[in-house]
């Protein structure tokens, strides 16, 4: 497959690595945050952290779109499906999760509610065509990469007319989260989570461009390095945070040009601009309220409204005790710090977002994790 | 009379109008109907034809292999097979994986009234033609139907029976330093039949990998008469099926990622999707584990034959009390290869 | 987070704004309606059936060459250190 083989090549690996190996200074720690889920899976997935020096460490960030899910947003998907009676059509990441009283999309769709997994909005839209009758519903999830998506197919319902097509949106903003990381005590003050360099996310940035992540390295004075999620641009990106930690630098560096460019895809921004607006606040699960964070749909195109044609309202949900999620999502602690992580919380049973989503700390740790060749 | 309204075409086959009834369940005469103008037309045999509710055989001095299997697959039709072609195969492949010559099937269809007789027949048809393909009649058959709404269309059941050839000994421990094979291609069928599911359509050339293996388990162990492990790697894939029989036998297992043979339709279907070949259902393909010093023989003897082209040397057998799995990757670093907890679902965060 | 893949346009209905994409054998159809100027023949990242950017052919190979650097510098240090030019 082009443009995939190549950059998931060994030889090349080998001299990325020789080249960290080389410029990593042994009297320094290199800690680097990859925020996007992609990258904690890519990183899991090919063994990427066997070819670093011990000294370069990869901490993960909140990046993962089901993970940072508040409990109360999955009742009120369940809330559309059991008690109005809608179909809902999600995407196949939130069907597992556990929300409230440890019920899911999939535990309710094995209760009889309508609940049909599918690949893109598109398919949502199709069934709602199909099903003049029924009201569909679709849970729109994701950062900046999924919202143009959403954005489409509202549009596209309003130009046909759609009266039995809404959208339960979720849709939250990277640059918010990173930011509010950063910012968090543990961080800027107390200093126990030392993040020295960023790993930027892939595909967001193909649509937002790298322009956005400029403020971070000014506000907070750390290299953001955008990445692609092959394990070689993995590689590559990291050798250029470690190159600008040596020499003092702390820019946007891009390193997945040949996707992302400075002002990334004016048309899916101009489709979102015009589609959707600010929340004042929208909680996160594990960062609690964020400010302008999150995305609701314009007043132009409320028909389209989950929330208000359903009139959903917030409901307050409480996560498991001794579940670390919250540390977890904002690299204060790994997974191997949570009390449940293996014991009662596993991918069979999970207690927490972070062990649901593949790309979830506990779940890349837990399915690909070295830890228990260590005998944990 | 029929009574169903029953069409020959000038083939001689049949084209049924209408759908199962619950009528064709009650034991009476439309029940006699349908059995013997769809199931033992298709199915034809000796056993068959004299009409009993059992069947009565001899076998020979040999230990006796049995097998059952509930086949409830959906969608019953996707590229390469059917729900009937996969009852046969896949109970035929239980007793094969023991080292036995399969030697005869019964076949229990439990059908939603209201299923199209068309579609049943194709069902009926291509149970019967893998049965004979592989040499293997079924030779009791039961049919019952359910209301509708109770059934996905058609539930088989099949039971297999077989006898283990003289000298043939397949354990199912393996042993640390033992070499691990696959037959083939792993992912194929899962993909198949994702690519026919609803809301999910896409063209990958991937057709479903259901086949018998016996015939390729007799060349296996004639040549190595006594394996240490045979097992084909169905629902959860290979990942699964190595899981079992590393906890099975207390030992671990290091896999070479580059050595496990994926068709690129089927890696390509699962990069769109996030998901990953080795948790992929198989239905056509097996696992050995073998002493190391047998297996260059066993890899010549299983590319030989043609529902072994494939097959490759993938890993190998460790001691390690955990059982865990790890393999090293295409891309030179290490990962585990963990038991998954239920279907891998398609992904797009 | 925003699995992505790229694949290769191999017909597309402006009207519709749908295309047929290619990624190695498999076909699949997406939208394009996020997309400028988009032709048979080009390579664009797809994310939930949707087109979300062209890949660069140029930028790709320049990557790779970055990439290849890394490693010739490897080989040139050992060179080093055995005391050749």
């Amino acid at each position: 497959m082009k443009y995939v083989d190549e950059f998931r090549d060994r030889e090349l690996a080998e001299g990325l690595a020789s080249a960290i190996r080389r410029e990593a200074h042994p009297s320094r720690r290199y800690n680097i945050m990859e925020f996007c889920g992609g990258h904690t899976h890519a990183i899991f997935r090919y063994g990427v952290h066997d070819l670093m020096p011990e000294n370069v460490t990869f901490v993960h960030g909140p990046g993962c779109p089901v993970c940072v899910l508040p409990i109360g947003r999955i009742d009120n998907a369940l809330e559309l499906a059991e008690d109005h009676g809608v179909i809902l059509c999600s995407y196949g990441d939130m069907l597992r999760v556990p929300a409230s009283r440890r019920r899911s999309l999939l535990k309710a769709k094995a209760e009889g509610a309508d609940v049909r997994m599918v690949y893109s909005v598109e398919d949502a839209l199709k069934i709602s065509r199909q099903n003049p009758g029924r009201e569909v519903v679709f849970f729109a999830i994701g950062f900046e990469t999924t919202t143009p998506p959403t954005a489409v197919a509202i549009r596209k319902a309003k130009a046909e007319g759609l009266t039995n097509f809404s959208i339960f949106c979720n849709h939250v903003l990277t640059p918010a989260a990173i930011q509010h990381i950063l910012e968090s005590p543990e961080v800027r003050s107390i200093g126990s989570v030392s993040i020295d360099a960023f790993l930027g996310p892939s595909h967001v940035s193909s649509v937002i461009g790298s322009q956005p992540y400029e403020f971070f390295a000014e506000e907070f004075q750390r290299p953001v390095v955008i990445a692609g999620f092959e394990p070689l641009d993995l590689m590559q990106a990291t050798l250029m945070a470690i190159r600008q930690l040596n020499e003092g630098r702390h820019e946007v560096e891009n390193q997945y040009v040949r996707v992302v460019t400075r002002e990334g895809n004016m048309k899916a921004q101009q489709l979102v601009a015009e589609t959707f607006e600010l929340r004042t606040s929208f909680e996160w699960r594990g960062l609690g309220l964020v400010p302008y964070s999150a995305l609701r749909i314009k007043e132009a195109y409320s028909a389209f409204d989950a929330e208000r044609r359903f009139s959903i309202t917030a409901k307050p949900a409480r996560e498991a005790k001794s579940c670390e999620c919250p540390f977890i999502l904002r690299g204060a602690k790994k997974p191997t710090d949570c009390k449940l992580f293996g014991t009662v919380c596993t991918p069979d049973n999970p207690i927490g977002s972070c062990m649901v989503s593949s790309e979830g700390a506990c779940a890349a740790y837990w399915t690909y994790g070295r830890f228990r060749q260590q005998g944990i | 009379m029929t009574l169903f309204a029953t069409r020959f075409a000038s083939d001689g086959g049949t084209r049924l109008d209408g759908a199962v009834e619950m009528i064709h369940g009650s034991g009476g005469r439309a029940t006699t109907e349908l059995v013997r103008t769809l199931f033992h037309r298709h199915f034809d045999n000796a056993y068959l034809a004299q009409g009993n509710d059992q069947a009565a055989f001899d076998m020979e001095a040999a230990q006796v292999v049995m097998t059952t299997d509930a086949h409830v697959v959906s969608p019953l039709f996707f590229p390469g097979g059917d729900i009937g072609s996969l009852a046969v195969h896949g109970t035929i492949n239980y007793v094969a994986m023991a080292g036995a010559r399969p030697l005869y099937l019964s076949a229990a269809f439990i059908l939603e009234e209201g299923f199209p007789l068309r579609d049943l027949e194709r069902i009926v048809a291509s149970t019967a033609r893998a049965s004979r393909d592989a040499s293997v009649p079924v030779i009791t058959d039961d049919t019952k139907v359910v209301e509708k709404g109770k059934g996905d269309g058609v539930f088989i059941t099949t039971t297999g029976v077989g006898i283990v050839p003289a000298g043939v000994n397949i354990g199912d421990r393996a042993k640390s330093g033992d070499a691990i094979l696959v037959s083939g291609t792993v992912g194929d069928h899962g993909v198949a039949v994702l690519s026919k599911r609803e809301n999910l359509t896409f063209e990958t050339g991937i057709v479903s990998d259901s086949a018998a293996l016996h015939g390729l388990v007799a060349e296996m162990v004639a040549a190595v008469p006594a394996l240490h492990c045979l097992r084909d790697p169905k629902r959860g894939g290979l990942a699964a099926t190595l899981n079992e029989i590393a906890q099975q036998s207390g030992a671990g297992m290091r896999l070479v990622e580059s050595a496990i043979p994926v068709k690129v339709g089927a890696l390509a279907a699962c990069e769109l999707l996030g998901l990953d070949p080795l948790y992929i259902a198989n239905q056509g393909k097996l696992v050995a584990i073998c002493e190391k010093a047998d297996a260059g023989r066993l890899l010549d003897v299983m590319r030989r034959h043609p529902l072994g082209l494939d097959a490759a040397l993938i890993g190998e057998v460790l001691a390690d009390p955990h059982a865990f799995i790890s393999m090293k990757t295409r891309f030179g670093g290490s990962r585990m290869v963990d038991w998954l907890a239920g279907d891998p679902l398609p992904r797009n965060c | 987070m925003c699995l992505a893949i790229p694949a290769q346009i191999v017909s597309l209905d402006k009207a519709t704004e749908v295309a047929i994409v290619a990624l190695g054998p498999l076909k699949k159809e997406i939208s394009v309606a996020l997309l400028e100027e988009v032709a048979p023949g080009d390579y664009v990242l797809v994310h939930a059936g949707f087109a979300l950017h062209k890949v660069s052919p140029e930028e790709a190979e320049r990557t790779l060459a970055m990439m290849r650097e890394a490693g010739v510098e490897r080989e040139l240090e050992g060179f080093a250190a055995e005391g050749r030019p």
